[in-house]
């Protein structure tokens, strides 16, 4: 009897609120009710792990912030002061650390996602602008971080990125000027992006996060088959019949998604927290010094595509602005995928070769890139004087300006290929 | 009042008005915040000349001084550098000196520098702001046909011993010849010429 009195009390108190709040009917829009494809797979782990890291990035960001000092002579040492005398505060500062090269892992993967089963196409297409959108101010987040610590890596990296700006034509200097509100990268310069990357970003993130969340759940989720579920409802309860509600079904596979996510976190904060220089960089460890840059600098991994391409374009005409415009290109051109892809599927199931191939030989352009991005320009020595064309440049560089080559016209060529490749027939309902 | 007709000229009239005196109200309450980003007033007083004794130098060694919170290489070449500067013309970008912005007209000259030993230079690659380390030595390293000179470890931007930038680097120009004087003979100003403080 006792239990029926709270279980009235409880319904009672939940109508108070309903009447007041929305509470009952936005957790059925989005959750109990929100009808997901049933053939979900392992590509669809990503997002929900990118929210994850999210969370975990706040809530670490939060408790640094409480010992860090955005100061140019204590933040070096604020951070050291942390790492040694905080209790746990080496553990925090590694969470923090590796979740921002975890975000980036857990996001490249979700936009591989989107493009092997063609998420960002019609009508998903502001789901995908939403999510360019993340993806940019996720890089300006790692890179104002990136400066905090104040070492030889962050004073040295703030300058390169800084003076990309001072190529643009005319308006360049002033605006890199006006980023660094200094004549160098100094104190002045540390104290914003200590603004920037815990307050500004931070709540355009999370616009940009619940606005991508909207704009799904408005469309409904695609799924590895590229079919729409909504066209196939049950006439009387008017539920997608390759439906099933999100909970308890995949918050439930989530959960799973999320274990095995955290035991490789931990190991990697447990054991390799630098990660061989991937993740913090040896240089780091040393404070700035605006009078000597490192032997060898290079961004941390999630930007080494773009650095590659930064590096393999020539100046010309006495300016380094082209190889600037080639790098903000090459991470703005996802952007316009749903415009350039004219296939009539959206699933690589169901695509041809011709696109596989273009997919295969772009994945190995970015990793490559990446992977001589994190090296010098001379990592493989230089051709042979004598060489056809390419005598005397270094190796590397040349590979570089073939692989950026194909990287671009895997956006250049795709309205060509997509609509030339032959497709398979796609299945009205999803598959198993 | 129950039985007047909505005059819409008059609405979009005063929605239009609205619109631009709210906007040019956002966009004039966006100045003082945009501006407080630029140089404060102590950043912009800190960029005073520095002294630098320069008696001290060996023939074919470097020293570095801060100014502006960049740093300037004081180079004393010896006299076989200074005859092998002309050798490789024909290898530079811009062998001479016709980009004006990058030294003062004093220091338009085959040494680029007023006591022709003597090179003042600001470290900071022109390609994106690195400072390039010395290899003042020929060959080494940097490969048997090596003038001497800079290699800026970011980017692979090679410089002579003038600051000159060599054809395939990926800085477009030489590096910056600051403004600077003799004091005395051992005695360098830097930031600062006959023409006045930079």
């Amino acid at each position: 009897m006792a239990n029926n009195k709270l279980q009235q009390a409880a319904t009672n108190l939940l109508g108070w609120v309903d009447e007041r709040f929305p509470l009952t009917s936005n957790v059925k829009a989005h959750l109990t009710e929100y009808y997901a494809p049933k053939n979900f797979n392992f590509w669809y782990f990503f997002g929900s792990l990118a929210l994850l890291v999210l969370v975990l990035q706040i809530l670490t960001g939060i408790f640094l912030t409480m010992n860090y000092k955005p100061d140019a002579s204590l933040a070096f040492a604020s951070v050291e002061y942390i790492m040694r005398d905080v209790s746990w505060g080496r553990l925090i500062r590694y969470m923090h650390s590796t979740g921002a090269s975890m975000f980036f892992v857990v996001v490249y993967l979700h936009m591989f996602r989107g493009l092997i089963y063609g998420s960002y196409r019609t009508p998903r297409e502001l789901i995908w602008l939403f999510g360019v959108g993340i993806f940019l101010v996720l890089m300006g987040e790692a890179f104002f971080g990136y400066l905090l610590p104040w070492g030889q890596m962050s004073y040295w990296g703030a300058q390169v990125i800084i003076n990309l700006f001072t190529s643009i034509p005319f308006i360049g200097p002033d605006i890199s000027l006006w980023l660094r509100g200094d004549y160098t990268v100094s104190d002045a310069t540390l104290n914003r992006f200590f603004a920037f990357h815990v307050i500004a970003l931070p709540l355009v993130l999370l616009g940009l996060v619940v606005a991508h969340l909207i704009a799904l759940h408005e469309a409904g989720s695609n799924n590895p088959d590229g079919v729409e579920i909504k066209k196939h409802k049950d006439p009387k309860t008017k539920i997608p019949l390759d439906g099933i509600p999100f909970h308890p079904y995949y918050t439930v596979k989530d959960l799973v998604g999320v274990s095995v996510f955290l035991i490789v976190f931990s190991a990697i904060i447990f054991f390799a927290p630098e990660m061989g220089g991937y993740f913090l960089e040896a240089n780091n460890f040393i404070p700035a010094d605006p009078l000597k840059t490192p032997p060898h600098i290079a961004p941390v991994w999630y930007f080494t595509p773009y650095y590659s391409i930064l590096r393999a374009v020539p100046p010309i005409l006495n300016s380094q602005f082209p190889g600037v415009a080639a790098m903000g290109l090459s991470v703005v051109s996802f952007a316009f995928l749903p415009w350039l892809d004219r296939s009539p599927v959206k699933s690589i199931r169901y695509r041809g070769t011709l696109y596989k191939k273009w997919l295969a030989a772009f994945v190995v352009s970015f990793l490559i890139l990446g992977y001589l991005g994190t090296e010098p320009s001379n990592v493989w020595g230089q051709f042979s004087p004598e060489t056809w064309i390419v005598g005397g440049a270094d190796r590397a560089t040349v590979v570089a300006r073939v692989f950026s080559l194909v990287y671009f016209s895997f956006f250049a060529l795709m309205p060509w290929y997509t609509k030339k490749d032959k497709t398979k027939p796609v299945p009205e309902r999803v598959t198993a | 009042m129950a039985n007047h007709e909505v005059d819409q000229s008059k609405r979009k009239f005063l929605i239009a008005a609205t619109s631009v005196a709210g906007g040019v109200a956002a966009a004039a309450v966006a100045v003082p915040f945009v501006t407080s980003m630029m140089p404060s007033e102590r950043a912009k007083a800190a960029g005073a000349p520095v002294e630098a004794d320069i008696s001290k130098i060996e023939p074919g060694s470097m020293i570095t001084v801060e100014w502006r919170g960049k740093p300037v290489w004081i180079v004393n070449r010896s006299q076989a550098m200074l005859d092998a500067l002309a050798s490789h013309d024909d290898k530079l970008s811009d062998p001479k000196l016709e980009v004006t912005s990058q030294q003062p007209d004093y220091c338009v000259n085959p040494a680029r520098a007023i006591k022709s030993n003597i090179m003042v230079l600001v470290g900071i690659c022109t390609h994106l702001g690195c400072s390039p380390s010395p290899k003042l030595q020929t060959g080494a390293d940097m490969g048997a046909d090596w003038p001497g000179g800079f290699f800026c470890p970011c980017h692979g931007s090679k410089f002579d011993l003038a600051g000159r930038v060599f054809k395939g680097s990926p800085a477009p120009i030489n590096l910056v010849v600051p403004p600077h004087k003799y004091i005395s003979d051992s005695v360098l100003l830097i930031g600062a010429d006959d023409k006045g403080v930079a």
